[in-house]
Parts: structure tokens; C-alpha cells; sequence
């Protein structure tokens, strides 16, 4: 650790990976409704347990954005992060509002804006904490050095939380509201988090591979603007059948068959860098993650999405557990893997401690990733089956569903794979351990 | 290539792109605003009762289990043609009894069966869901869902 307020990130991850357990845990439990629905069915309904799910991934992969940040953006800058104090504050806020969430959500207290289902007072404090981040964050960047990297990271995360501002604008018109509602949701995933990601791998890569910052840097640019070129008309893709005007369906179709292009060329700038790079970093479950996310997230977003995002296919399978299959596959390679990959990659360094454990660590990798590539298979034909049974036959939703419960089984099982690779990921972060080092060590390789 | 592509030549075309395609999306979107609120949603008069009934569609997170034009939760049915199905799309009094006596019936209780909770609904907020969801059922989805199965 060169800089010590970077012991914030800390905090911040510990956090992430205790709603991480949450939210896996809450995945299970929904997976399990399936099999067998009578489950808990009145004391913790489907849609709250859902609502945890959705909402606990969604907080602990913004609180890895944000620890990620605050971990970088002092070594990007080279000083310290402006205010410590301001960093614990907001992480505080986003505590408290998740507890308050959660709790509220449990005595049946929620809205009904899929994913923006907090109380009003808890979006305000995500909005208030935001703020704080914005400022501390920005602060340091002004006064330090700038890079691609924290650009392109900063210009992400101020965009993600502009975009937060949509989720107080609940128009009473449904079709309005689920525009401005895709504002959030598509923009953030498909497009700012994109940009967090990239910058976040590619700093991952200058660290762990010692290629040229000016290599790195350039195809960051290159990446980001296709993911925006792309990702921003994208949007269109969900605008199809939701009482929007008909030219969505052609703008959408083109724009968000392009949407692969970032996908690709992340996975591809990952590859080439690690082949490219001299340096044999010691932390190879950093390099595993890091190789993991891109490519996943490859198949998840980019080919998972390309599958159903013509109109002409999208209008058989829209809604279907085809949607679902893509939403896992891309929300764990893009989002949940980067964000492990951070935290393999820089734990070590916040404890003063080597990279041990990593044998652990890759099990619970390839746990995880074929967990979750064996639930979005099962997810897929279960949805290839619904989409002909429903949408082509015309058969009723409920006598559809009965005939998949052997795919709901399997699902479930994939899911216990799942948590186990999870749970098994966040005891070789924090339990296991061997030597200390000394301060001052070479800890840090260079750039 | 690395002369012809230079770091700030990227980072211009990355800025100037964006913006471009920013604004593009803005002018679509303003359009898209007027389209929907003239055309695509004018097939019934966006009433305060069905503004009253889209908040207790949102205050129970119906949409965590259900689908409404294909978003939110794929574990239940979907239900924004959920008038057609049941035949009462033109018909408000038949949409409510309908709707209120298979929400008093549940949680249907039957083993191996997804359950649906059982809500604390008035009669007033029951008519005012009636009323929404057959507001929404005449959206011009552009034909969508295929059939009415949803």
C-alpha cells in the first residue's frame, strides 16, 4: 500500500462481500421457491425474497466500485484520497440505507420500480452519500496526477450517479415511467459501469502484467468509445414493446448488435496484455479473475445478449427465462467476477499480507463460473422451451412452467455450487493468512 | 497503426462520439415522449383512478413475480394483456370482479403450486388496479405479446 488512506477500500470491500453472501443466499432461497413454491410462501413471499437478491447485488457491486475507487484514485494520483473521514461518512450512509432497505422490505414496506424498490428516504441517502464520493473523489483527482485510467473512471462514475437522479422520476404514465426507468438500469449497466470496468481492468492489468501505460491507455479510449457508441442506442433494445415509436425496433436491432464489440474487445485487450507482459506477478488468482471477468462477461453480455436482441427474436422471447440466463451470465462475468478480481487483487496488500491462499481462491473461481455457466444453460433451454410453448403454441404460463421443473432443479443445483464457490471465496480473503510484511517491501510491484 | 492511432487521437474520438450519439439519443427521446403520450398510451384517459391503481401496483412489488409488458420477474404470469385474457378489457365492472375474486382466493394454498400472497387491498384501491391494468393492456405495444398466453 503506498498511500495510507487506501485502507479505506478496506472497509468497503468487506462490506461488498458481506451483502455478496446475502445476495447469493437470497439467489439460492429464490431458486428453491421454484422447485418446490410452497417455501416460506407466507412468511417471505417470492417478491421480497427477490427484491434481496436484486437489490443486495446491485449495493455490493457499487460498494466495490467505490472501494475499487477509493483504492486506485490515490495511486493513480499519486496522493492521498482528500478527506478519510468524508470516505467513512458515505460508507456509513450506505450502510445504514441498506439495513433500513432490507428492513423495510421485510415488514412489506417497498416499491414497485423493479430495481429502485427502496423507501424514498433511502434513495436519498444514496443520492447524499453519492455526493460525498463525487467530491472526495474528484478532489484528489484535481489535485494529482491524471491518467486515462481515473479519466475514464471518474467520467463513470459521475455518469452512474447523475443518472441516480431518474430514480426519484416515477412518471404516472406506465410507458413514460419505463423509459425513463431503462435511463437508470440500461444506462448504467450497459453503459457507465462499462466504463468503470474498463478502468478498473485496465488498471488491473498495469499492475499485474507491466505492460506500457501509454499501450494501456490508448486501447482503454478505444474500448470505452465503443462501449458508449453502442450502449448509449442500445438503450433501444428495450424499448421495443413497451409503447415507444416503431423505429426503436431497427435502432435498437443495429446498435445493440454492436454491443459485443466492447465485450470482445475487452476480453481480447486482457489477453493480448497478459501475453504481451513481462512481469510475473505473484498474485496469479488476481490474473485468473481478471482473464475470468472479461471473458464471461464476453459470453454473458455480449453473446447471451446478442442471442435475443433482434426485434424479430426479442418479440418470441422477451420475459422469458431466456432473459433471465443472459441477466445472470452478464451480471456475474462483468460485474461480480471484476469486482472479485479487484478484491483478490489488492486484499492482500490492504492486510499487509502476501498473496497466499490462492489455490483457494481459483477453486472458488471455477466453482463459480461453471456454476454459473451451467445455470445459464439450464436457463436457456428452459426459456428456448417456454418461448415455443408460450409464445409460438399459445399455451398458458403456469402449464408452461409446470414442465420445466426438472430445469428448475438442475438451476438450483448450479446454485448451490454457486455459494459454495462464494462462501469458499470470502473465507480465503479473510480467514486464511501467512506472513506479514513489512512496510516498505516491494509488495507493490512497479509499473 | 499506433502512428495513425495515437492516445489522443482515441481519447477525441472516445469525447466527441459520445456526445454526438448523447444528443441523438435526447432529440429520440423527446420525440418518443410526445409519441407516448399521444399515441401509444391514448387508447383510455390516464384517469386518477388509474393512477391511483399504478400505485398499488408499485406499493405490493407486483412486479417481482410478475411480468408487465415483458419486465420485471419471470415467475409469475404475465399481466399486461391480462384484461384480454380474462375477455374483459371493455368491460370495468367485469374487469374488478374478475380481478378482486382471484386476489381474495389467494394464497390458493396448494401444495406444489406457486403461491401468490394475499393482500390487504380496499375495494377502492381494487377498482383503481382493475382500471390500471386495463390502461395498460391498451398500450400500443406493437403487438406485442404474440398470443394471449403473455
Amino acid at each position: 500500500m503506498k498511500y495510507q488512506s487506501q485502507k479505506v477500500a478496506y472497509a468497503y470491500f468487506l462490506v461488498a462481500m458481506g451483502l455478496f453472501a446475502i445476495q447469493v443466499l437470497g439467489g439460492l432461497l429464490a431458486g428453491w421457491i421454484y422447485v418446490s413454491p410452497n417455501t416460506l410462501s407466507e412468511l417471505l413471499p417470492f417478491n421480497v425474497v427477490r427484491m434481496i437478491h436484486t437489490n443486495a447485488l446491485i449495493v455490493w457491486l457499487l460498494l466495490g466500485f467505490f472501494g475499487a475507487a477509493y483504492y486506485l484514485v490515490p495511486e493513480e494520483s499519486e496522493r492521498e484520497i482528500f478527506s478519510v473521514k468524508l470516505a467513512y461518512l458515505q460508507l456509513i450512509i450506505l450502510v445504514v440505507g441498506t439495513l433500513g432497505a432490507v428492513g423495510s422490505y421485510l415488514v412489506g414496506i417497498h416499491g414497485g420500480r423493479e430495481f429502485l424498490e427502496q423507501p424514498l428516504w433511502v434513495k436519498f441517502g444514496i443520492l447524499v452519500a453519492a455526493v460525498i464520493f463525487l467530491v472526495n473523489v474528484s478532489l484528489t483527482f484535481l489535485a494529482g496526477r491524471k491518467t486515462a485510467i481515473t479519466n475514464i473512471l471518474l467520467m463513470g462514475l459521475w455518469l452512474l450517479c447523475l443518472l441516480w437522479v431518474f430514480a426519484f422520476i416515477n412518471p404516472d404514465n406506465l410507458s413514460l415511467d419505463k423509459m425513463y426507468w431503462w435511463f437508470v438500469v440500461h444506462l448504467w449497466v450497459e453503459a457507465t459501469w462499462e466504463l468503470v470496468m474498463a478502468a478498473i481492468l485496465g488498471f488491473l492489468m498495469l499492475k499485474l502484467t507491466g505492460v506500457d501505460r501509454e499501450v494501456i491507455e490508448k486501447w482503454l479510449y478505444v474500448i470505452v468509445a465503443t462501449a458508449l457508441f453502442s450502449g448509449i442506442l442500445g438503450t433501444g433494445h428495450h424499448f421495443y414493446w413497451i409503447g415507444l415509436p416503431g423505429y426503436w425496433q431497427w435502432l435498437g436491432s443495429i446498435f445493440s448488435a454492436f454491443e459485443v464489440v466492447p465485450f470482445f474487445a475487452m476480453m481480447s485487450f486482457s489477453f493480448i496484455m497478459v501475453w504481451k507482459g513481462r512481469k510475473n506477478h505473484p498474485n496469479k488468482a488476481a490474473l485468473l479473475w481478471s482473464l475470468g471477468a472479461s471473458t464471461v462477461a464476453f459470453f454473458g453480455a455480449g453473446v447471451w445478449g446478442f442471442l435475443h436482441t433482434f426485434h424479430g427474436v426479442n418479440y418470441y422471447t422477451h420475459g422469458t427465462q431466456i432473459t433471465a440466463a443472459h441477466g445472470h451470465l452478464s451480471f456475474y462475468g462483468a460485474y461480480v467476477a471484476l469486482n472479485l478480481a479487484m478484491f483478490t487483487y489488492a486484499m492482500p496488500i490492504l492486510r499487509g499480507r502476501d498473496p497466499y491462499n490462492q489455490v483457494l481462491n481459483m477453486v472458488s473461481f471455477w466453482l463459480m463460473t461453471g456454476g454459473m455457466a451451467f445455470m445459464t444453460f439450464t436457463l436457456t433451454f428452459a426459456g428456448t422451451i417456454q418461448t415455443h410453448m408460450q409464445r409460438i403454441v399459445g399455451d398458458y404460463y403456469m402449464d408452461v412452467q409446470d414442465q420445466l421443473g426438472l430445469f428448475y432443479m438442475m438451476r438450483f443445483g448450479s446454485g448451490i455450487a454457486v455459494v459454495l464457490g462464494a462462501l469458499l471465496f470470502i473465507y480465503s480473503m479473510l480467514v486464511v493468512r501467512r506472513e506479514v510484511i513489512k512496510p516498505g517491501s516491494a509488495t507493490v510491484p512497479g509499473e | 497503426m499506433s502512428e495513425l492511432l495515437t492516445k489522443s487521437r482515441a481519447r477525441n474520438v472516445f469525447y466527441g462520439g459520445s456526445i454526438f450519439f448523447v444528443v441523438v439519443f435526447i432529440a429520440l427521446t423527446i420525440q418518443s415522449h410526445h409519441y407516448i403520450v399521444n399515441t401509444s398510451t391514448a387508447g383510455m384517459p390516464l384517469t386518477e383512478e388509474v393512477i391511483l391503481g399504478k400505485h398499488v401496483w408499485e406499493r405490493h412489488s407486483c412486479i417481482n413475480c410478475h411480468t408487465l409488458h415483458g419486465e420485471g420477474a419471470y415467475f409469475a404470469p404475465e399481466v399486461g394483456n391480462v384484461m384480454t385474457r380474462w375477455g374483459v378489457l371493455d368491460d370495468p365492472e367485469g374487469a374488478f370482479e374478475m380481478l378482486d375474486g382471484w386476489m381474495q382466493a389467494q394464497p390458493s394454498g396448494i401444495e406444489g403450486r406457486r403461491q401468490m400472497p394475499f393482500f390487504e387491498i380496499t375495494e377502492e384501491e381494487m377498482k383503481a388496479l382493475a382500471e390500471f391494468l386495463r390502461w395498460a393492456d391498451q398500450t400500443d405495444t406493437q403487438n406485442w405479446p404474440p398470443n394471449d398466453a403473455g
